[in-house]
Parts: C-alpha cells; structure tokens; sequence
C-alpha cells in the first residue's frame, strides 16, 4: 500500500498518524525513510504528489483555523487535488481537523460545530463500531466498543435530521460515542454531536472523518491498541 | 509579506524628569545613564536603560544570591545564561528546558497573558535548536470565593490550552492551587522541555563583523510596550489600566516559527539565534552583541511594523509576540529567506554586526539612538538588598491539633477540597497526547514523554508548597526540590536538573528580601544533596497588590531519565491482596500541613523538616526497587500524608484497600496519634504496592531505610483505621466533584 499524509502548515499530528500507519504496514519504523514503504508527506502547496492507495488528512489546525476549523485548508492546492483524487474513488481517512476538512470540502455530509460544552476535550472515549462492512473497519466486529482518545474544540457533529435519516439507511454512520459496554448515552457524548455520531462515511464508504485519534492508542506504551486494528485493515485492504 | 508600514519620522520628546519617574528609573539609575552617555538620553534611549535595567531583564534584587546555586555536573551543556538550560541525556541527545512567570500579564488579561506566556517559553526552547516535546505549567489564584478567582482559572485555563493545543506540544503535567495569598497577584508559570541533538545546540552569542541581522516571525505592533516594566512593579486598583501592556499570542504563526526555525536549524545557515520576549528588538539585539563581545547596527525602517506611523520608541520596545531574530552566514542568506518564505513568515534583513560596541539605531540613515553595549550592561545595576531572616515559628506537636470524629468523613473533606481535588477539569483542556509519546499521562507524580523512537523517555514535574515557604522559606525552598526529586523517582527515573521559577513579593522590603534569600539557600542546599543542578530559571518579583505580597513561591520543574519504558510505574494499585509498603520515617508531622489548615482553619506550626541524607536514601532505594520491577505501583507522600494518597491510588486503580491500626504494629509509628499517622506530611515518604513484601522489606533494612506494611489492596471501599469503610465510589465524586462543580460545569 501506498500512502499520503497531507501535511499543512498547522497540521500538529501528521507524524502521528505516519508513525501509526508505518507500524501497520510492518515496515522499520524509520519515518524519515519513504522508501521503505512509509507514508509520504505531501505539503498543502503541492497539487501534484505520487500516485498513491490512501490520503490520510492528519489533525492539527491547518491554517490556524482561526476562521471555521477547515475552512481555509478546503481551499488549498493540496486539497483541491484530494477532492478531485477523492471523487475518482481513492481512499480518503480524514480525523480530527481532517474530518472538518472532509465536511468544510462537501465529500461528507453534515458539519463540526463548537462542543456543546464550549471547552477543548482531550481524553479516552469509547466509540461504538457501526458497520465491519468498509475499508477501515474491516478489523473490527459490529458493535464493538473501542476506547480511543479525543482531543477538539469542534467536534460537535450535526446534520440536517433528513440528511442524518438518509445517511442512517445507507449506513454512512461509522461510529457512534458509547459506554464501555457499548450503550450508546446522553452521558457517553462528550461534545453534543447529533445522535452520538463520532464519524461518518461518504455514500460509496470510500471517504471516512472521524473525530476520536485511532492513532493515539495504536501503540501499547501508550496505554491502548484499540486504534492499530483501523490502520491494520486498511493496509491489508489496501496492499 | 515583505511591504513594511511606514515608520513615524518625528523626533522622539524631551526627557524631563517626570519621564525618567515614569519609566522606573532611580535617580542613582538615571544618574548613571548621563554617566554612560556622556549626556541625556533622549526618549529612546531612555525606554531601553529602563527595560534593560527593569528587574525582569536584570535580576538586580535576585541576581547576587542566583549565584550561589550549584549550576553545574558533568551533565550539563549550558546552565544558566542561556535562554534555556541544556543537559546531555545520552545517546547524542540533549534536553533543553526552563520555566518563566507571565504572571502580572495573566492577572490583567488571563487568556492573552497564559497563552504568551506558553508563546514565550516555548521559544526559549527551540530558540537553542531543540523541537519541544512537553508543556508543563503551575497555577496559582486567590480564594475560591474571591470574585475574580472563577474567571482568573477560566482564562488562564482556556489561554494555556489554546496555544499549546494549536502548536501541537502537549501539555502533560503541573500544578493548580488556591490560597487567599494570591487574590490580587495570581501566578502563571509555564515550562517547556525540548529535544535537541547534542552537537547541534543553538546560541545567542553574535559572531562575524558585518554579518546580516535578520528579523524573521510576525509583524511588530504596539503590544506589549514596556511589558518588562509592568512586571517589575507592584498593582494597585487601576492596574486593570495596564491592558494595553498585554501582549496578543498567536499559536499558529509560533508553529510556523517552530517548524521554520527547525528546519533552518538543519543546515549552517545560522550564526547565533535568540528570540524576542521580555523588552522585545532591545532586549535580543542588545544580548547578541553583548556576547558577541561586538556591536550592532538597526535600520528600523526596514523592521517590518503590523501599522503605520510607529516610532523607533515602539519598535524597539514592543512586546509582539513570535518574533525571532538571527544572525546569519552571508552566503547562505538566500537559503534562509527561502525556508521562511516556504512557511508564510516575514523575513527582513535589519541590520548588521559591528566592531564599535555600541547600539546605533537609525531611521532612513539618521542616528535616533546610540548607546555602548558592554558599559550599560556591565553597569546593570546589581543590589545587596537589606533582608531579615522569617522568624521560624515554633514546632506544633500533634498532641495540640483535635483530632477528627472519623479519619473516612476528614480524608473525603480533604479529597474534595479546592488544594487536593482532581484537576482533570484543567488537565482535559489541554491536549496531552498529541505527538503520541506520552506515556504518563497527567494526573500521577510525574509525566512520562517518549524520546521519539526510542524506548526511553524524560520524567517531568513541577512543584512548590508555599505553606512551607512561608512557615520557613528555607525548609520550604528544600522541600520543593525535594518533592519534584521525589516524583521523578516516584515513576522510576533518575532526576538530572531543575529550572526554578522564583515568585516573590517586593524585594524591597526586608522581610520579603529574607523569603527570597531563604529560599534559594534551601533551593542550592537541596539541589546539591540530591545532585540536580539549576540550569536555569526566572525570577518574578514584585507580585504585590496595595502593599500586600503573595506567599513566597519558588517553583521547582524538574526532568529525569527514564533509560526503559518497561520499567516504570503510576500511582493506581494493580491487583488485591497486594501488600502496601509506607516507606520512609512518619513522626506525624502537622504544623504547615492540609489537614491543619483546611480541615481547622489554622495556619501554623514549623513547616516539616527536610532530610536531605534521608530523602536520597529512600529514593534510591524506591527507584531501584521500581527498576527492578519489584514495585506495582508507587506514590509519592506529599499535601494530605497518607490518607491522601492512598485515597489517590485507590481511585487512580480502581480498587480499595484496607489499612491497619498502626498501633498493632509499633514499627508503623505506634506513638504518633492515629490522625498525626494519617495527615501529617512527614517527608521523604512513599508508598508502594507488591506482591512479595517480605523480600521488599528485607531490602529496606538492608538500605537503613524505614519500611513497614500499612495494609493490603482489595475491594471497592477505602478503610483507614478510626473510620467507615468509604466506597470508591463516593470518594470519587468527592475528588472529582469540586473543580467542575465550581466552574459552573
């Protein structure tokens, strides 16, 4: 597999997510090393990057993101050609600041609104697997909680409650904030997002955004691997 | 980027004498400076004696007694002097770090004023080529109940988070307290701690005659002016008119700064680099051809201003924040411009390296300031302030403090009391995992960084107790570095140095000079005991309102080495049936302590004593036990004793425990009162878990160092001897519930 990690200016966890995807892909975990199968870093002027298998949009805060989180980023050369790859059908995994992209950029429905709370949340939340059905969940069972870490100031998913019907029957729903147990509650939602909705996917499941970091409990020093299973599949989908 | 606005070509005022009043000078001071120039100053000129000479930049009250603190070991590459401290960590690697105050900023506008503080700390640290790799801070606001104390933590939170979240630095530990010492002056300061490799540290010291100065970073605007001298002063009730001194951050252009810096820093472009904080262009340029030993010539024209119409009084005073400047190889000046250009960030040539020992300053080729370098900076004034030893109040015998009804309902008061309740409402707006090599999240001893692809990692804490401080500035001072030595130890790591971040009242008056030279003396007795050397550091004076100082705060950041991820551990008890070890003397000490002042309203008593012999004893002891893996979980004892902490295992692990009468058992301290056992704050203490106590116990004895088991982890309540069995359950809300509840959450 082939990998692009789009790196802008603000971007703070693109080596995370190279680090994660590295170590999925069983190559050294020398990051400074591309040809070694590592993913490649494509800077946000760059329209014109390799032919690659998967486009990662890493967190952090683009340009900023001083106006809408994503905003600015939605209109840069690098994601211009995103879009154009995205509609082509490549694999685009946007988290964090990457899914605010994927909405500011219209691939995936809905938008990011401030947590209900109005603070910046960083902490362990458990996330129900919607569908085993896609790309990036392949590795997961339905159902299944993980315990993964957010860390957002706009991570307040909404959509319109026709939209959020339609996408519900197609199974664009991919993750859902619930209990350890998997119970999906009021309680469990830790910035007010409609229905519990931690990420989605676009109608063809080939675009996925996500708030939580899969690349943060990747790694057991860390405290956690329920996140590598994402990056496993997506490497073997993809290989 | 490039335009720059159009400076204001007016000359700059008649200095009278109520100018000279207004910028802080003595009249010995502003003696001196005629002396120096051989004439008046102009207006110019005499903004740059001011802020050169403010405290902030000179240390003139502080400096005579900084000297007497060990700075040195094999280990350290640069100690103070530099814009940060540099030890050598092994395997070509270097860490870099120092704590700084924004403390008179963060009271008048908190937001702005912690995120510039985090701003500035952060560039002190790549400044010398290192890539930050953790954020720390310690937090101080008056009483609870004070009005202002609700929006003060509000701000100061929010500001913390919002820069260092955006630069991408994560912030993984620290400290917040409450005391009515702070209701007019709250302390805000920040620590930042970097990575570099060895052989490529990055200095300030100028070389090259003629060689290119290059102001690279944000435009200069009129923020931040005489922001130097703001923290050199006492508040009154109009300091609220200080506003406009408050510096506006940027974290997204500091992230730029980082990585471009970075990325410069790579090559051999760069001759000597230094940011532009306190006193802003005067300040750094000032410093460059101090050290340079040579001169400096601006034109300030060319310095690119975010407005029209500044004065060369602005620019070379402003306090704009994420602003660097350079020197660089002539040859490579290309090179430069194009890195800096690649991040969207301005790059202007501003000047150059002379031979003359002077500062000239001109505007479109006319001379506005010209001042020598080395005699205004040797001529920095340096006071042997008058000061009075504290009177050390007497010991309090724990005969003399009530004891409570019940040790369960007295430990659940303290658990949820502002001073000991969990801060996760503070630490969950910060982003804490970004970069992912934490490894010890906050919450524990001390936070665990990964040395990026390695299995090693850097321990770090920061800490003070100013109960102590105030009790007996120099048991105080020892005690701080004692507890940061013991955290580090507490995870497993071997302490390396200390940043201290001295925040006191005015020196000017005696008794407050007494706590600061008490302190240091504690500070420089402990550090050379524990083999931590002071590799840098700040001093804050002047935290006074209407005449009244703050309790006397020497913050104490450490970092330690952990040489195998492996072999560390936290503070949550892993299994029942384990036994749980008190290690270390408990004679129930409670003058100065929580227990006296929270739960009975009473502030006195001698603050405990330290035994610097007693505490390295017992630490290598633990930290070996931990390295060995002969230790489940391990706690430092520090505010609240043991009942405090047990409770904070207990919660931290999810699983109870079962304490015994330490009657039953004369080694535990038979003659201490049971509540003296339970809450004095005895020092040099830990507690650990483990499945083999018996060899655990034995090794103690063979280290001389006291140890005995206190009782066994199981079940899902708490029960210390004297008390109810108190489920984890409401332990938790009590210690979970205050902060929240309090913010209005």
């Amino acid at each position: 597999m082939k990998a692009a990690v789009v790196v802008f200016p603000g971007s703070n966890c693109d080596r995370d997510v190279q680090v994660a995807l590295t170590r999925s892909m069983g190559a050294a975990s020398d990051t400074k090393a591309p040809s070694n199968g590592a993913p490649i870093m494509v800077w946000h002027k760059d329209a014109d990057f390799d032919k690659v298998d998967l486009i990662v949009l890493p967190g952090g805060f683009s340009y900023g993101d001083y106006l809408r989180c994503g905003a600015m980023a939605a209109h840069s050369p690098a994601m211009r050609e995103v879009v154009r790859r995205a509609k082509a059908g490549v694999p685009v995994l946007g988290i964090c600041n990457g899914f605010q992209m994927l909405t500011e950029t219209g691939l995936l429905p809905g938008a990011l609104l401030r947590n209900a709370r109005l603070k910046f949340v960083c902490r362990d939340v458990h996330i129900r697997v919607e569908t085993s059905q896609t790309l990036f969940t392949s590795r997961y069972q339905a159902g299944a909680a993980l315990r993964v870490p957010i860390a957002h100031h706009d991570g307040n998913y909404t959509a319109g409650a026709d939209q959020l019907e339609r996408m519900e029957a197609r199974g664009q729903i991919a993750f859902r904030y619930c209990e350890a147990d998997g119970a999906v509650t009021e309680a469990a939602n830790p910035n007010g997002a409609t229905r519990n909705v931690a990420g989605v996917y676009n109608e063809a499941k080939t675009v996925l955004g996500m708030m939580p970091h899969p690349e943060r409990l990747a790694d057991p020093a860390l405290g956690g691997i329920d996140g590598r299973p994402l990056f496993d599949g997506l490497v073997e989908a993809l290989s | 980027m490039s335009e720059t606005a159009r400076p204001n070509l007016e000359r700059s005022g008649e200095v009278t004498p109520e100018i000279v009043a207004e910028h802080g000078l003595s009249e010995d001071e502003y003696g001196q400076v005629i002396e120096i120039l051989g004439r008046e100053p102009n207006l110019l000129e005499l903004g740059i004696f001011s802020v050169m000479w403010s405290e902030h930049c000179s240390y003139k009250s502080s400096k005579v007694w900084l000297k007497t603190l060990p700075t040195k070991a094999p280990h350290v590459i640069h100690g103070p002097g530099e814009n940060a401290g540099v030890i050598d960590i092994g395997e070509g690697l270097a860490a870099i770090f120092k704590m700084e105050s924004h403390n008179h900023p963060s009271f008048i506008e908190p937001y702005q004023g912690a995120a510039t503080g985090v701003g500035g700390i952060l560039r002190d640290v790549f400044t010398m080529g290192a890539r930050p790799v953790a954020n720390l801070n310690s937090l101080r606001f008056g009483d609870p109940d004070h009005p202002k104390t609700r929006h003060l933590v509000s701000g100061v939170v929010a500001g913390v988070g919002g820069y260092g979240n955006c630069v991408g630095v994560p912030t993984v530990g620290g400290e917040v307290d409450f005391d009515p010492g702070y209701n007019g002056n709250i302390l805000v300061n920040a620590m930042t701690v970097g990575i570099a490799p060895k052989d490529r540290i990055f200095t300030s010291e100028a070389s090259g005659i003629g060689k290119p100065i290059v102001y690279v970073g944000s435009k200069t605007g009129r923020d931040g002016i005489h922001g130097a001298t703001m923290a050199s002063a006492e508040f009154d009730d109009e300091s609220a008119e200080k506003r406009p001194t408050v510096q506006v951050g940027d974290p997204f252009t500091e992230k730029l700064l980082i990585e471009a810096c970075l990325e410069l820093m790579a090559t051999d472009a760069i001759v000597a680099i230094q940011d532009l904080g306190a006193a802003g262009l005067t300040c750094s340029s000032f410093e460059m051809a101090s050290k340079g030993g040579l001169g400096v010539e601006l034109d300030l024209e060319t310095v690119p201003c975010r407005e029209d119409g500044m004065t060369p009084y602005e620019m070379m005073l402003s306090e704009s924040q994420e602003r660097m400047l350079m020197v660089i190889e002539p040859a490579k000046e290309g090179l430069a411009r194009a890195v800096f250009e690649k991040w969207d960030l301005d790059f202007a040539v501003i000047g150059r390296l002379t031979d003359s020992g002077r500062m000239v300053l001109k505007l479109n080729g006319a001379v506005v300031g010209d001042l020598p370098i080395d005699p205004l900076a040797e001529a920095s004034p340096e006071y042997q302030r008058p000061w009075t030893p504290a009177p050390r109040p007497d010991d309090l015998a724990p005969e003399n403090v009530p004891a409570p009804e019940d040790t369960g309902r007295a430990l659940l008061g303290l658990i949820g009391s502002p001073d000991l309740c969990s801060r996760r409402w503070v630490w969950e707006q910060y982003d804490h995992m970004v970069m992912a090599d934490t490894v010890g999240r906050p919450g524990g001893d001390a936070a665990l960084v990964r040395i990026h692809d390695s299995e090693r990692a850097l321990a770090m804490t920061a800490d003070c107790t100013p109960r102590y401080c105030q009790a007996d500035p120099e048991a105080g001072g020892a005690q701080a570095v004692a507890e940061a030595w013991r955290n580090l130890t507490a995870v497993g790591a071997q302490p390396l140095a200390v940043t201290d971040n001295l925040n006191f009242g005015n020196p000017e008056r005696p008794e407050i000079m007494g706590q600061l030279v008490g302190c240091i003396q504690g500070i420089g007795a402990a550090c050379e005991a524990l083999g931590t050397p002071v590799v840098s550091g700040n001093v804050s004076l002047y935290n006074e309102t209407n005449g009244k100082g703050i309790p006397p705060t020497p913050v104490i950041g450490a970092v330690g080495l952990i040489d195998d991820i492996a072999r560390t551990t936290d503070t949550a008890f892993k299994a029942a049936g384990e036994a749980i070890v008190l290690i270390g003397e408990t004679r129930g000490h409670l003058g100065a302590s929580i227990y006296l002042r929270d739960a009975l309203g009473r502030r006195e008593g001698a603050a405990p004593p330290v035994d610097l012999a007693a505490e390295k004893r017992n630490g290598d002891l633990v930290r070996g036990l931990i390295r060995d893996r002969r230790v489940s979980a391990c706690h430092d004892l520090a505010d609240g004793g043991l009942a405090v902490a047990l409770a904070e295992m207990a919660l931290a692990g999810d699983l109870g425990a079962t304490i015994e009468n330490p009657a039953s058992a004369p080694e535990n301290g038979a003659e201490t009162p049971l509540h003296a056992w339970l809450f004095g704050e005895d020092q040099a203490r830990y507690l650990i878990t483990t499945a083999e106590p018996a060899r655990l116990l034995d090794a103690a004895r063979t280290a001389g160092v006291p140890a005995a088991q206190i009782g066994v982890t199981g079940g899902a309540s708490l029960t210390l001897p004297g008390g109810a069995p108190i489920s984890l359950g409401e332990l938790r809300a009590a210690h979970e519930g205050w902060l929240p509840r309090y913010m209005g959450d």
